[in-house]
């Protein structure tokens, strides 16, 4: 059995980031995804004999840039280097990467973790590789086909010190780095096409023990739920080894999703020796200081600085402001739509307003998108139309209960939110005289209601809302129902 | 230092090269030479001397413009291949 008393968890990942370059790393063959099968692979990526990698200028602009964002030592020399292995994706039998001097080195990263604690991740490198070929293997007997329009990709390796403690604080780091990478448009983060990957090093070790237990290392998963799934199985599996008397061998595991087990890649086990050296076909890669600092000016407002700027100015909580924050679309997004509403600068009402949208983005529009399955870039009610629903929630034309009929009607009719509520008679009463009428008709319709309630039984006062809710179709302004309410239940 | 014939057969079958015994001894054997050739180096002292990536000292690697220059060649490209089919390199069955 799992005791999560007696055994630590020690977990480190290694990201693959596809670069968003146009061309490849070492070649001007197209990088772009989904092409037919070895229409993108020239020369340079076959591997032939006789050419030269020439490195591409904007790769190592993005691995700079990542750097930077990530409070790094970005190397001003670094040197690329053969990883030499046999597999038929990789048709040079070498891989081009960097090994003794990465582009960027020691940084690091913060995570918030459920109780809403910042914990600091170590970033031990990232570094400039060349991604390999695809093998496929359905529709052919005994054979497997070869694709190598991948081969030749640019890579960013982002390497973690082993510092996280559990699948759930390694899927933070995983989704902050997700996140970081597309605000910096270096990676366009599309973890089913492949463009951004995880293999996780999982090991344990009984608490207090100063050595790390022996690791394995986790391959092909493909999104945040599987790397979570992937790390939960593995750290069970070592557990059972260990305190069923065994050892845990080190070795490269593949997860599969369909059986939610992780296996041994037998393959892997004597390929581990890879003989890096120096690619004598590739200089130094040398980056002046002044560059370094061209590519600084040209960052974005990050995340944990938008999630800050969030919480001061607009006062949402740490947790509010990290969840719209994760995707700049989001954030922009929520931002547009406040501007709509132009609040001036009375911050009373601006933090009010800013709550308000808050809750909606999160809560309903989240929900409507996810359901649809579109990111928010995609949604079908731009900033614009959401904010016209706001200002009807803040002008209380409308309670939050019946705003949420209007969303809907809005998502699925693509109307505003002003042509909703007219049209289907939504507008709030507000009307004092109105809802007293309604009152007092709910009152002589519950006499033995009203009778009891007067007797001491406070609950019913909920029976009474919701009654005068119903006779004005959720209409009554619930403020002004409550204190009509409070007046006339007690009687004269 | 001297390499043993272990050492050989493990480094043989990373480079994927089949040896018949009487090769094992004879690589075993000229490869220490080789060992032994470079191991002269260790004579000097070179902890002052900065490691070299490259031969081209003082160099620094030539970047190129991000932009599409190849265009699409796979059918000349996969004349040359022993065996295709769908626009893919057939290759013996490699799964986990």
């Amino acid at each position: 059995m799992t005791n999560q008393t007696t055994w630590e968890v020690v977990i480190g990942l290694e990201i693959h980031a596809q670069l968003a370059t146009r061309s490849k790393i070492f070649s001007g063959s197209p990088t772009q995804y989904g092409a037919e099968p070895n229409t993108q692979a020239d020369l340079v990526d076959l591997g032939y004999p006789g050419v030269l990698p020439v490195l591409n200028a904007e790769a190592v602009r993005m691995a700079v840039k990542f750097g930077l964002a990530t409070g790094s030592t970005v190397a001003t020399r670094s040197v690329f280097a053969r990883k030499n292995y046999f597999y038929p994706d990789l048709p040079k039998g070498y891989q081009i990467s960097q090994y003794e001097k990465p582009i960027v080195e020691h940084g690091k990263m913060d995570i918030m973790l459920e109780d809403g604690t910042i914990k600091t991740i170590g970033i031990t490198r990232a570094h400039l590789e060349e991604d390999a070929g695809k093998s496929l293997h359905e529709g052919l007997v005994g054979a497997s086909g070869i694709d190598l329009n991948r081969a030749g990709t640019p890579l960013l390796e982002i390497v973690s010190e082993p510092d996280m403690r559990s699948a759930k604080e390694a899927i933070a780091y995983l989704k902050k780095i997700h996140s970081l990478v597309r605000y910096l448009e270096i990676c366009d983060g599309n973890m089913q096409e492949g463009s951004f990957r995880c293999d996780a090093n999982v090991s344990v070790r009984r608490f207090g023990a100063e050595k790390f237990g022996t690791r394995c290392e986790i391959k092909n998963v493909n999104s945040f739920r599987y790397v979570e799934k992937a790390i939960n199985y593995e750290v069970a599996r070592q557990i059972d080894v260990i305190e069923g008397g065994g050892t845990i061998t080190q070795e490269t595991r593949l997860y599969d999703a369909n059986k939610d087990e992780t296996r041994s890649m037998r393959s892997k086990e004597e390929a581990n020796d890879y003989r890096y050296f120096p690619d004598p076909d590739l200089l130094p890669v040398v980056i002046a200081a002044d560059y370094i600092e061209a590519v600084r000016g040209t960052l974005p407002e990050l995340p944990d600085q938008k999630a800050a700027r969030f919480h001061s100015d607009y006062a949402l909580s740490a947790y509010d402001a990290g969840v719209l924050t994760a995707s700049r679309e989001m954030a922009d997004y929520y931002e547009a739509s406040l501007r709509t509403l132009n609040l001036g600068t009375d911050a009373g009402k601006l933090h009010s307003a800013a709550k308000l949208a808050a809750n909606w983005v999160m809560g309903d529009l989240s929900a409507a998108l996810n359901n649809h399955n579109l990111d928010i870039g995609q949604s079908p009610m731009d900033s614009t139309r959401f904010a016209g629903l706001l200002v009807r929630l803040l002008d209380e034309t409308i309670s939050g209960k019946i705003a949420k009929e209007v969303f809907e009607a809005m998502w699925s009719e693509g109307a505003t939110a002003d042509a909703i509520i007219e049209s289907r008679g939504l507008r709030q009463i507000t009307d004092i005289s109105a809802i007293e009428q309604a009152i007092s008709e709910v009152m002589a319709a519950s006499p033995k209601q009203l009778a009891d309630y007067r007797a001491g039984k406070d609950k019913l006062f909920g029976y009474f809302v919701g009654q005068t809710m119903k006779a004005t179709q959720g209409k009554a302004n619930p403020a002004v129902l409550n204190d009509l309410l409070q007046k006339m239940l007690p009687g004269a | 230092m001297s390499l043993t014939r272990r050492d050989v057969e493990g480094i043989a079958h990373l480079a994927r090269l089949q040896l018949s015994d009487q090769d094992l001894s004879r690589y075993t054997d000229s490869l220490t030479k080789i060992f032994a050739f470079v191991e002269q180096l260790s004579a000097v002292d070179t902890g002052a001397v900065e490691p070299m990536a490259h031969p081209l000292a003082g160099e620094a690697q030539r970047l190129r413009l991000d932009s599409v220059s190849e265009s699409n060649h796979r059918d000349l490209y996969q004349e040359n291949a022993p065996l295709v089919e769908a626009g893919l390199y057939v290759v013996p069955r490699v799964i986990e």
